[in-house]
């Protein structure tokens, strides 16, 4: 059987007081792949910083734990040491950091949190040398600095390199479709793929059905107004993509009468 | 929002490394400034009759003088009488090796990661030590001397190369050219000389390392620097003081000559003594940097890390009269608290094709005030002559100022003149995508200012590079948290 890596209860959250999710429950275990789609202001982004822990995004029912930890009570940074990794919609640009020494800094602050040495600059790099290799990524990427004047695809692809780098047990793609030509979604998809294993999973977010052409999920769940309101496998996604939100938010809507 | 600025207020509280006061006897004049005053200082180091006639030239014209008002920074008028113009370590008797310098200075030194002991040349750094009004050391002159560099305290070389003194001193910042300048023309105490002779290397860096010590007492130093035709020099200046509630003041002007073919890289990490950060105490820092170059295809470079000092006033500043030669201003200011900087450069095109680069990064934190004052004139004679600058500005939290402050002269319709200027906040977006990537948000802050001010750092001098990124670092400690 494989372990619970994070069980959300009756989750709700607020951003400047106004109440965006209303009570989410959702169980991910080790090596399965969840899908969280939904229409635009559903709630979806919303529950990707709530789990990373984003300031102003304010927790104000039910629990989450992460590993069997209280996710709430962990600052930020203690929860990504911890195997928690946010794929940004929008990456944000830091002028002037070099990549890799960003990189690098963010990994062995994960040693020092297990209790590891910090990794120097010349055997991170062998590191970098085989995530890259695994993602197909031009070296430049690497001396530039973090996703300043990086393309839309470009951003991606640098969030799963860092991901593969990183990695996590626990990793939320938010959008990370979105902006992205067939192309460039099939190399991020890909390097999904490639990194998943049976001790880690990953929850993505999406708008669009298209991304799970080529990123398989086990689980899909629809948020719709704060609220996971249908579960299914990956043939939900199909039928959403056939029949539009409509079809089951709509039915919502007769049922909560 | 809220929340985010009662961390950020945190971040901003700092502590001051430096602020230690050594326990060594010294000689004091008493508080005041008159002729006699200026009599004694030249006096007391024996100098020619020349150099005092210049220093009382310098006094008379500084008393009809009046307080400049115009640079953006507010501060109680500074009460010239009850100021000190001299204080130096008692000495023991006459210094015949580095030996032989005070055991008390010498671990004043060591305390500052300043080695006196040649031993230990670990960065290959030559230093010219001076504390309150006196250099009390400098290494590394034997060897310098096998290149015919001299490399010394500024009243060794008025006992030693007085042609050389009255020829260039004050050539480049006369004694009328400004109010603080002229005061430390009639004061300055000591300082250090450096003189590059026609086709050498310097095969070292040389630095001066300031420290202020004796307490009501201000620094006026005065450095001067020659590179004669084909030299090259790089030139490294420190400076810190001890906390004390009074402000001091330190003025002080530097001076260099570039002949034909010449560099001059001059590269500051002022660190004066802040203030605490309730704004009470620190040093007032109104400095005059110039540099001239006076022949073709000269060259000087200035690079400037100030993170101290509650109130910095400083300009350094090129004169671009060879041909074909080139001006540098790299700057990162730093204001935390209650710190006031009005800071920036002054590039004159006289020659023809002259060229000249600004880049100022200026980072606002706490209440501080950073403000950059920048002229580009381009002279009637100037053909081809081009400017490029670049100003930004990075605030940290919502209760600090940037401010720019650009003046453009351009008198010859072939001058390109390029001006680009930038205000960023550090963004809560930016500190959650690092805290996302397990970066503490002080960390987080640091790995941004030290992305935002690369292109100024990297002009560094590496030990100095290194160095400015920690301060930076330490300026900010607190700052979000």
């Amino acid at each position: 059987m494989s372990k619970q890596l994070i069980e959300i209860k009756n989750l709700s959250a607020n951003i400047n007081g106004k109440e965006i999710l209303k009570g989410i429950n959702l169980t991910v275990n080790e090596g399965e792949v969840h899908a969280i789609m939904g229409p635009n202001g559903s709630g979806k982004s919303t529950l990707g910083y709530v789990l990373a822990g984003r300031e102003g995004y304010e927790v104000t029912g039910g629990e989450i734990l992460y590993r069997g930890k209280d996710l709430v009570e962990m600052a930020p940074e203690e929860r990504a040491r911890e195997g928690l990794f946010l794929a940004f919609q929008y990456p944000v640009e830091i002028p002037g950091v070099n990549n890799t020494y960003f990189l690098r800094a963010a990994y062995n602050e994960q040693r020092k949190h297990r209790g590891e040495e910090e990794m120097d600059a010349v055997d991170f790099l062998a590191v970098v040398r085989e995530k890259m290799k695994l993602l197909e990524l031009p070296d430049a990427m690497m001396k530039r600095s973090v996703n300043e004047g990086f393309s839309g695809g470009e951003k991606k692809r640098n969030e799963i390199f860092q991901m593969a780098v990183l990695d996590p047990k626990l990793s939320i793609l938010d959008e990370t479709d979105s902006g992205l030509d067939i192309d460039a979604l099939k190399i991020v998809a890909t390097g999904v793929n490639r990194l998943k294993s049976p001790t880690n999973a990953s929850i993505v977010i999406t708008h669009y059905q298209r991304l799970l052409n080529y990123i398989v999920p086990d689980y899909v769940h629809v948020l719709f107004d704060g609220r996971i309101i249908k579960s299914g496998g990956k043939e939900l996604a199909l039928q959403l993509e056939e029949k539009g939100y409509d079809w089951i938010t709509g039915k919502e809507t007769v049922a909560a009468r | 929002m809220s929340e985010a600025l009662d961390t950020i207020e945190e971040f901003v509280q700092s502590d001051y490394k430096y602020g230690w006061v050594s326990n060594i006897e010294t000689e004091t004049f008493p508080p005041g400034l008159n002729e006699d005053v200026v009599r004694l200082i030249s006096a007391k180091k024996e100098e020619p009759e020349f150099l005092l006639e210049w220093r009382l030239k310098a006094f008379r014209h500084w008393q009809k003088m009046a307080e400049p008002k115009w640079a953006n920074v507010k501060y109680p008028p500074v009460d010239f009488q009850s100021v000190s113009y001299y204080a130096a370590p008692k000495k023991k008797k006459q210094l015949n090796s580095l030996d032989e310098v005070d055991p008390e200075l010498r671990e004043t030194f060591k305390k500052l990661g300043i080695s006196l002991d040649e031993q230990k040349r670990l960065t290959g750094v030559a230093v010219d030590a001076v504390i309150d009004s006196v250099s009390v050391a400098t290494t590394f002159r034997k060897e310098l001397h096998k290149h015919g560099i001299i490399f010394c305290s500024f009243s060794e070389a008025v006992k030693e190369h007085p042609e050389l003194i009255r020829k260039h001193l004050g050539s480049v910042v006369p004694i009328t050219d400004n109010y603080y300048a002229a005061l430390n023309s009639a004061v300055f105490s000591d300082g250090s000389f450096c003189y590059i002779p026609k086709g050498v290397r310097c095969p070292m860096e040389l630095s001066t390392y300031f420290r202020i010590n004796a307490e009501n007492t201000g620094q006026f130093e005065r450095t001067l620097i020659v590179a004669e035709e084909g030299s090259y020099v790089s030139y490294l200046e420190g400076c810190t003081a001890p906390m004390r509630d009074e402000n001091q003041l330190h003025a002080a002007v530097v001076e260099i000559v570039a002949d034909t073919d010449a560099q001059v890289k001059y590269s500051t990490v002022q660190n004066w003594y802040p203030g605490d950060k309730n704004g009470k105490g620190g040093i007032y820092n109104f400095v005059t940097k110039r540099g001239i170059c006076k022949g073709d295809r000269a060259k000087i470079s200035w690079t400037q890390v100030e993170t101290g000092s509650a109130i910095t006033w400083k300009y350094p500043s090129c004169i671009l009269k060879g041909d074909d030669s080139v001006g540098e201003f790299y700057s990162v200011a730093l204001t935390n608290n209650y710190q006031q900087a009005d800071t920036g450069t002054k590039m004159v095109h006289l020659g023809k094709n002259t060229r000249s680069t600004i880049i100022s990064k200026g980072i606002s934190a706490g209440r501080g005030q950073n403000s950059y004052r920048g002229q580009v004139k381009i002279g009637k004679g100037a053909t081809n002559a081009r400017n490029f600058s670049q100003c930004d500005s990075l605030l940290i939290g919502d209760r600090c100022g940037a401010h720019t402050f650009p003046y453009i002269d351009v008198q010859n319709t072939s001058g390109q003149v390029e001006h680009e200027a930038s205000t960023s906040k550090v963004g809560e977006d930016q500190i959650f995508y690092l805290n996302q990537r397990g970066i503490e948000t002080q960390d987080a802050v640091n790995m941004i200012v030290n992305g935002f001010c690369k292109e100024v750092f990297r002009e560094l001098p590496m030990e100095f590079a290194v160095e400015a990124q920690k301060l930076l670092g330490v300026s900010l400690e607190g700052s979000v948290g």
